[in-house]
């Protein structure tokens, strides 16, 4: 056969550029082929993910209330001077749009964007209604001289505020800030709650990581030097509790601490208390049973970190003389620290988010940030608070995630 | 040469073995404690134990209660898992077909769900849900449970392809099967332990799923993880227990089911290495 490809010989250049364009046809086609294949789930995602995560953070800055309730009021009050009362026409124009919104339903909305301003502001819109005068004779003076708030030009003022389509009210609010006079202040002491809430979040996660990282580290460790066939087994203990609900396992708490419950009864009739300890609807029920929940998250990648170290390092070190202490310290332990930062800050991230487990087996004291995102959600339909504090939830949890996907990416080319 | 060890590391390993019991049973306890409450004849969420009683699960079948939670959470987490698992597969076999621009991105995106704060999602999708009329329906818990299921399918598929020969498609090929051919005779079948726990995996999700559920299902479309929730809070009463067993049992046969097909993928693996 050598002499047949010898007679065909080498292609000719433009057969090779010929070849080269299908080739690169060939190559662009089983590309778009591929993102074909790709293009459903991204549609899913965009359409039922994406999108409703990214309208929750522009929901936190819109301010629509006082806009859709009286957009001609905030038309007249753009030209206005802002150092004198407004002219006749503008209180006209409030009035008549306060009765247009109340007769639509909207009056509601607009008392309580109002009120989050101030509590004065949130009955100013039932107070010109009662003093409008039916007629249509001129409002200025009436209104003026009846509802006090309108003859104060700040007041004017704010509403004008007020109407901007965005606002930076609730993300200030979510930190305890609030604009006060064109400057961000912090509000008044009783009314701080969010930064605490936040650092609550934060310190409940922070523990149960740690508790997650120095318990179950030895037992990974142990289970890890165990025959296969034994340590299998064993992993079943860590693999249920894994694959059993989280509301189940919740309620199974709830049983083992209530005040009745297994463990103070046991305890009792061990003769070590005298009455039931508070175990549950307060942190030390919420830090044991998110704890427990999350452990395996830890102890099954860290198992599989610990399972691919190569044994024969730490045996050098010892065969080198080092105590086999120190050989643990020097050489066992550096080989786990990528896998320990990775499972820690996984346990974290599910842990700043929990909200079922706070809810049932802690006290009010004891919830994250995600029942009050909850809470403004269902509860006092304030959108804007549940959006931001959503919003900053969000973002702790994308930087860390950013930081974790750093940490376990060169893992991930190892394996 | 057999190496002496200094005494304390001989004293520290029983102790390890201690220490490392001890903490699997912490782990295990708490999900076996609830069964024996279930069979209690008393009425009453603990112990002691007043007798054995198949009551609560009488309870449980005949509860208006119960039975719709149970039914609409088989009615959804099915069909969550056939989309999470359809698109999640398709996507997982477009993504390993090689190396193109925006990929770490697409992946980004498909894992993204996993990670972020499930009551994010649930206001996100709440006020989303809204405006496109899929509030209280079950078109869009499906939506939203095949949401949260799509990334474990996407991690378990990726990993079984990381083990699949593509020379298998590319023989398939120049046999002259068609691509889809090729794919549902040739590479589907090899890669199902993966695509099965992928499906596992969003199943458990939907059938565990409470915080999203709370904020898009109507009263009546209540689920299992729902009503328990709900129970928890409104009155403690031992047909939590009967549900929680049957969970812990549906957990265990999952965990099962999961063990099977980690072998076989492993199988998988090992006849590629060889």
């Amino acid at each position: 056969m050598p002499e047949a490809l010898a007679f065909e010989s080498a292609p000719s250049v433009v057969q090779t550029q010929r070849l080269q364009q299908r080739l690169h046809a060939n190559k662009r086609a089983y590309t778009r082929r591929s993102l074909l294949l790709i293009l459903p789930l991204l549609v899913l995602l965009v359409a039922g993910f994406m999108t409703p995560i990214g309208s929750l953070l522009t929901k936190s800055v819109e301010n629509p209330e006082v806009a859709n309730a009286l957009p001609n009021t905030l038309k007249l009050l753009n030209s206005w001077d802002g150092t004198t009362l407004p002219a006749e026409s503008v209180f006209n124009t409030l009035g008549q749009e306060l009765r247009t919104a109340r007769a639509q339903g909207q009056l509601f909305a607009l008392n309580r964007r109002l009120g989050y301003e101030s509590a004065s502001l949130r009955s100013l819109p039932t107070a010109i209604l009662s003093r409008l005068p039916a007629d249509g004779s001129p409002v200025r003076d009436t209104l003026i001289n009846d509802v006090p708030a309108l003859g104060d030009i700040k007041t004017w003022a704010t509403l004008k505020q007020l109407g901007k389509p965005y606002t930076s009210l609730y993300w200030l609010a979510a930190f305890d800030l609030k604009m006060d006079a064109g400057q961000v202040r912090a509000v008044a002491p009783d009314k701080a709650l969010y930064v605490d809430v936040l650092k609550r979040s934060l310190t409940i996660a922070a523990l149960v990581t740690v508790l997650c990282v120095l318990l179950g580290y030895p037992l990974a460790y142990w289970l890890s030097r165990q025959p296969a066939r034994r340590a299998n087994l064993l992993l079943i203990l860590v693999l249920l509790p894994f694959w059993t609900s989280l509301i189940v396992r919740t309620a199974s708490w709830i049983v083992l601490l209530q005040s009745g419950g297994l463990i103070n009864n046991s305890l009792i009739d061990l003769g070590i208390l005298d009455k039931p300890l508070q175990l549950v609807f307060n942190r030390a029920g919420v830090l044991i049973s998110m704890t427990h929940i999350l452990l395996p998250f830890l102890i099954l990648p860290l198992y599989a970190v610990m399972k691919g170290i190569d044994s024969r390092y730490e045996r050098a070190a010892i065969s080198l003389g080092a105590h086999p202490y120190t050989a643990f310290r020097r050489v066992y332990l550096p080989q786990t620290y990528a896998g320990v930062t990775a499972g820690a800050l996984l346990v974290f991230i599910m842990a700043i988010g929990y909200y079922i487990t706070p809810a049932l087996l802690g006290g009010p004291g004891d919830q994250m940030l995600s029942y009050f995102v909850a809470y403004y959600t269902n509860t006092t339909i304030n959108w804007g608070m549940a959006t931001a504090l959503g919003g900053q939830l969000l973002i702790i949890v994308l930087l860390l995630y950013w930081v974790y996907a750093r940490i376990s990416r060169p893992a991930n080319r190892a394996a | 040469m057999k190496h002496v060890e200094p005494l304390e590391i001989r004293l520290l390993r029983p102790l390890l073995s201690v220490y490392s019991l001890a903490l699997l049973m912490f782990l295990i306890i708490p999900i076996l404690v609830i069964i024996p409450l279930s069979f209690n004849a008393g009425s009453f969420l603990s112990y002691p134990l007043s007798g054995f009683s198949l009551r609560w699960y009488h309870e449980f079948f005949n509860s208006n209660d119960w039975m719709p939670a149970l039914l609409n959470s088989l009615k959804i987490a099915p069909a969550a898992t056939l989309l999470a698992t359809v698109l999640g597969t398709l996507a997982s076999v477009g993504l390993s077909r090689g190396e193109f621009r925006g990929k770490a991105l697409i992946m980004a995106v498909m894992i993204s769900p996993m990670v972020a704060p499930v009551v994010i999602v649930a206001v996100g999708m709440y006020f989303f849900f809204a405006s496109w009329g899929l509030l209280n329906s079950y078109l869009g818990l499906v939506i939203a449970h095949a949401v949260l299921g799509v990334p474990f399918v996407v991690i378990t598929v990726n990993a079984t392809l990381q083990g699949y020969d593509r020379n298998y498609t590319r023989a398939a090929a120049s046999l002259g099967a068609t691509p889809w051919y090729g794919f549902k005779r040739v590479t589907l079948p090899l890669i199902a332990p993966g695509v099965l726990s992928g499906a596992l995996f969003a199943f458990a999700t939907s059938f565990d799923e409470v915080v999203v559920t709370l904020f898009l299902a109507s009263p009546t479309q209540r689920t299992l993880p729902m009503q328990m929730f709900a129970g928890i809070k409104e009155n403690l009463n031992p047909t939590i227990a009967a549900a929680a067993t049957m969970m812990v049992l549906c957990a265990l046969l999952l965990l099962l089911a999961m063990e099977v097909l980690r072998r076989r993928t492993e199988r998988l693996r090992g006849a590629k290495t060889e």
